[in-house]
């Protein structure tokens, strides 16, 4: 194997897990797109989707009927959690916020734990085994099938912020709430949407990387820190910077850990958290976001 | 090691001492709670009577390692068996579980309750490294024994310090020791590459196999540790399998380890002799990868898996599975940790059985003077020594093979104390 060879192969194995990230980093984006909020919790919610599929298919129903089904009751729960759990706090400061989806997280986790256990469930893998060699370099069909995925659910995501009217109220709710109800939007219903939508792009992420990373009740936290770089750099409203923020972030920690050799693999993890210092100190808004605009 | 020695020859000479003068005095004339008579005077009696023993244990029952709780039942179980054949040596087990979800604060708390507050005789047991390591200088403070702990860090027979705490199965370097003699016999050229968990546990079995094939023609030719936050492993296999190394030693937990075998199995240009270790071995993982993916995958182990049929016929194996159905119905008797609960208690017993003086200070001795003791759950050929300069209970363990459904056993039981010496600190 040469050395180019070789490399190229670390970059394949990096885009692998930053499609993993920016799977995740959509449904970030997507909520703060909607609601303003970062939602801590959304790893915990896609791993709980994960599991409603696992338990689907673990019951007989086949794979490709267990997933629009899964997706619909991801959709129906993230708009519950709005109602139930996020409602009542709405309009207390940020923080607040941030600190109920802390604990929601927490709640979730236990809850996963609880129902089914902490031992691994593998996770049917929608994709076919194996892959393909090119130029020696080896590409699993998991892996381009998960970087397909998540960009069909970018140009959606993208189609539905910049090309919809529903983008333009959820960018007049985020923007300012007050206003927007004013000017009669139905405020709660928007909220609720996001986060029912939120939850579906979470849903298609914990499938996604359920079948690699084996399914548990903690499949998700360490995603979640990698997704966040993934958000942060390539802006918090952007879905195309999610995505190509998190295949940097996966090539990025994949190329360090592998090539640099002070990092290796135990600074890895570090490298999500260096990207996130660099780019709130440089470019707040991140690559692709667009800076909030605040009257004095 | 030496302040040990010294302090036990103190004791043995007062011990004689007071048999000359005070001879027939059965009870200390102080609190009668707190101190024993004879040859025994002046040692602690907490938490245990003629009629009772109060024995304390922690275990992760909730939270990540939660898998493990469930050794407690096997425990538990047995403790049970033993008090409606009669108690130990007359004396019924009162077995008291506490939860630590597997966060070594919790575990402090846990244990400084069941010391104070339940006054429990031993803490029996604490699982995993972090937690253990949380209480023992507590416990040993204290004098309270801490027999057995679940985990397999080698510094509970290494360290001198803590004499009050003592291992029980094999610890990460034994059984590093025996995949080092394997590859020695079957690979003496072997070019090892290594995944391990960057923490205490990994870093253990990693250097006793480096240190055990030092000097021979294996070569660790990759490394390349993970955290336990880490999503995945797969950028680690794909750095190692640059290697080439034609031997896999994986060192990980359970969800870590399905992963390296998945990602093993997806590489089908990489095809290393995969070696996983006991931590990762149970069914629990192997399964979610696919049997057909994992046929012929290395590990080794102690005790008899009660999923195995060759032991369906076993006596102990007949014993452990009806008692477990009577005294814990909701515990599954083909779960290798309830059999490992069982093994342990048993073993417990037998360590009790041999107390000289029915005391904190006979137990904490008792432990570490066995000689050859046989466990019914263990594997034929493994028995418990311990004795002066050896303070780990079980040092052998046999290779096994992933075959069809299930592991094989092959080769004879491999002692490492025989083959290797005394682990180093």
């Amino acid at each position: 194997m040469s050395v180019v060879t070789d490399l190229l192969q670390q970059v394949v194995e990096g885009l692998g897990s930053g499609a993993v990230y920016a799977s995740l980093a959509l449904a970030l984006v997507l909520i703060h797109r909607f609601t303003g909020i970062v939602n801590f919790a959304q790893g915990e919610l896609a791993m709980l989707s994960t599991y409603v599929a696992w338990q689907l298919v673990a019951s007989g129903m086949p794979f490709w009927l267990a997933l629009p089904v899964t997706l619909a009751v991801s959709f129906a729960g993230g708009m519950l959690v709005e109602r139930l759990v996020i409602r009542p706090v709405q309009g207390a400061p940020e923080l607040t916020v941030v600190i109920v989806t802390v604990g929601l997280f927490i709640f979730v986790n236990a809850l996963a734990g609880l129902v089914w256990s902490f031992t691994v469930k593998d996770f049917p893998q929608p994709f076919p085994d194996g892959g393909l060699y090119l130029a020696g370099v080896r590409l699993d069909w998991s892996t381009l099938g998960m970087i397909a995925v998540v960009a069909v659910v970018m140009g959606l995501l993208y189609l539905l912020f910049q090309h919809t009217s529903i983008g333009l109220v959820m960018r007049a709710v985020a923007g300012n709430p007050a206003s927007a109800r004013l000017s009669g939007i139905r405020v709660g219903r928007v909220l609720m949407l996001g986060w029912g939508l939120a939850a579906t792009v979470g849903a298609v992420s914990g499938v996604l990387v359920a079948p690699v990373l084996f399914l548990e009740p903690n499949m998700m936290g360490g995603v979640l820190v990698y997704a966040f770089a993934a958000a942060t750099l390539g802006g918090f409203d952007s879905p195309v910077g999610a995505v190509v923020g998190g295949l940097f972030v996966g090539v990025a920690e994949t190329l360090t850990g592998a090539y640099v050799d002070v990092i290796g693999a135990d600074l890895k993890v570090g490298v999500p958290l260096v990207i996130i210092l660099a780019v709130l100190l440089v470019r707040p808004q991140g690559l692709f976001g667009r800076a909030a605009v605040e009257r004095a | 090691m030496r302040k040990t020695t010294a302090w036990r020859a103190a004791a043995v000479a007062a011990a004689a001492l007071l048999t000359a003068t005070a001879c027939g005095t059965q009870r200390g004339h102080d609190d009668q709670d707190t101190a024993a008579g004879g040859a025994c005077k002046g040692q602690q009696t907490t938490g245990i009577t003629d009629k009772t023993i109060t024995l304390g244990g922690i275990y992760p029952l909730s939270g990540p390692a939660s898998a493990y709780g469930t050794i407690s039942k096997g425990v538990a179980a047995y403790f049970r068996y033993v008090d409606d054949k009669g108690g130990i040596d007359g004396r019924k087990v009162r077995f008291i579980v506490r939860d630590d979800g597997y966060q070594p604060p919790k575990a402090v708390e846990e244990a400084r309750r069941l010391v104070e507050q339940e006054k429990v005789f031993a803490v029996f047991q604490t699982l995993g490294t972090p937690s253990t390591a949380a209480v023992w200088d507590y416990l040993n403070q204290q004098k309270v024994p801490q027999p057995f702990v679940a985990t397999g860090a080698s510094a509970w027979g290494t360290d001198a310090k803590h004499p009050w705490t003592i291992g029980w199965q094999p610890s990460y370097v034994a059984e590093a020791r025996v995949y080092a003699k394997y590859l020695k016999e079957a690979r003496p050229k072997a070019r090892v590459a290594v995944l391990y968990q960057n923490d205490d546990f990994g870093k253990d079995l990693l250097g006793g196999f480096e240190k055990a094939v030092a000097g021979s023609g294996i070569k660790v030719v990759a490394k390349e540790s993970y955290e336990v936050t880490d999503p995945s492993v797969s950028a680690q296999m794909a750095s190692l399998a640059r290697s080439r190394a034609d031997v896999l030693l994986d060192v990980t937990t359970p969800k870590f380890g399905s992963q390296a075998l998945a990602a093993d199995a997806r590489n089908t240009r990489w095809n290393p002799l995969h070696i996983v270790n006991n931590v990762a071995s149970s069914t629990a993982v192997l399964q979610p990868v696919g049997f057909k993916n994992v046929q012929g995958v290395v590990s080794a182990t102690y005790f008899k898996d009660p999923a195995d049929p060759r032991w369906a016929n076993d006596p102990e194996m007949k014993t452990y599975t009806s008692a477990l159905h009577k005294y814990a119905p909701d515990a599954d008797p083909a779960n290798q940790f309830n059999a490992y609960g069982w093994a342990v208690a048993s073993s417990l017993h037998q360590a009790l059985d041999t107390m000289k003086c029915p005391t904190r200070e006979g137990l904490r001795d008792a432990v570490r003077h066995l000689k050859d003791v046989k466990v019914g759950l263990l594997l034929p050929g493994v028995t418990m020594s311990t004795g002066p300069g050896d303070a780990f209970p079980l040092e052998t363990m046999q290779l096994m093979r992933f075959k069809g459904q299930r592991w094989q056993l092959f080769g004879k039981p491999v002692d490492t104390r025989k083959e290797f010496g005394p682990p180093a600190e």
